[in-house]
């Protein structure tokens, strides 16, 4: 595969994801359970929006073929989004969309510190600012598992039914393929299989903290990375394309 | 959210180094940890602060305004007490 093209794709998965992700995070504004959380779902949302724009500018720019950040993001049909399962999922309840977002930021807040010594200097700079930024993610949607989780009868039950929801859909996120392992041998890429320790370890510190037990590993659902979605992105990118697509080119 | 369970905090914010905390406001949080955060997402969203102080409302003991007049009237009539009565030399500008 030229360099570019795999450049390219591994910008536009890394976008897919924080952009998925972000829009899940601000379907919660105005709903959420108290105005504090509000205002803090929606700020992880605007982190990684910000993200999403940084990467797939730079995805069009390597692409090279004069799509710019909207084109990718708005112009691109569920099978050509190339996100995890994990971060399409709907957002449920409090309690699943917080343990969706704590699997996520257990994983891409070692990746962003890892990314930040790349040799492509445009994604290390995008790390370097990420990495603060899922910092944080990481521990706010942390506390609140171990809350929840360690709470009422209520909120343990759901914390729990969270963990068995989603937990089939952590072992995407280790997953590589050839555009990895291109990128790995240049030196641009972070092996998600080295993240995996790490993130086995801060998932069993938090829920032995939160009182959850985290089911077998079993089979593990997969696809996401290579436009095999859930039937839930289709309804997503729906709506968040609604307006690009009825008045291409709009803006305010 | 039960309200119960969310007690009330006092946030206060420091701008910048020398300067003090400064009172910004209020909210609902479980515990001080999570109103830490809480403070950090809804009062510092535009790079207010640099240090962020969380004080449970309820540790607060507020002057009644019944006593607005024995506490902070006499002080009206005691212009003696600011330092306007000194002639100070230009060169050392302001003060």
């Amino acid at each position: 595969m030229a360099a570019d093209s795999a450049l390219f794709s591994y910008s536009l998965r890394l976008a897919d994801n924080a952009n998925v992700l972000g829009h899940r995070m601000c379907e919660w504004s105005g709903k959420a359970p108290m105005l504090e959380e509000d205002m803090a779902l929606s700020n992880l949302g605007l982190d990684l929006i910000g993200q999403a724009r940084s990467l797939y500018s730079y995805a069009g720019e390597v692409e090279g073929a004069g799509r710019s950040e909207d084109d990718l993001a708005f112009m691109r049909d569920a099978n050509s989004y190339s996100n995890v399962l994990l971060v399409e999922m709907p957002n449920g309840d409090f309690a699943v969309t917080m343990l969706r977002h704590f699997f996520f930021a257990a994983y891409y807040a070692p990746f962003f510190e890892e990314l930040c010594k790349s040799k492509d200097e445009t994604l290390a700079a995008v790390a370097a600012k990420a990495v603060r930024e899922m910092a944080y993610h990481l521990r706010h949607s942390a506390e609140w598992v171990i809350r929840l989780g360690d709470g009422s009868d209520e909120s343990a039950k759901r914390m729990q039914d969270a963990v068995n929801i989603l937990w089939p859909y952590t072992g995407e996120l280790f997953e590589s393929d050839a555009i990895d392992q291109q990128l790995l041998a240049e030196g641009i890429a972070v092996d998600p299989e080295s993240l995996r320790e790490k993130w086995q370890a801060t998932v069993a510190d938090v829920f032995k903290r939160a009182l959850l037990t985290a089911p077998e590993d079993a089979w593990m659902q997969s696809g996401g990375r290579t436009g095999e979605h859930t039937e839930h992105l289709g309804f997503m990118l729906a709506e968040m394309q609604f307006l690009q697509r009825s008045y291409p080119g709009a803006q305010w | 959210m039960n309200l119960k369970n969310t007690p009330l905090w006092e946030v206060f914010i420091r701008s910048k180094n020398g300067l003090s905390h400064v009172h910004a406001g209020s909210l609902h949080a479980v515990d001080a940890d999570m109103a830490l955060q809480n403070a950090r997402d809804v009062y510092t969203r535009r790079a207010e602060g640099i240090s962020l102080w969380v004080v449970p409302s309820n540790a607060i003991k507020a002057s009644d305004p019944v006593d607005r007049g024995e506490f902070f009237e006499p002080t009206a009539s005691k212009v003696y007490r600011h330092p306007t009565f000194y002639d100070i030399p230009d060169e050392v500008g302001h003060m």
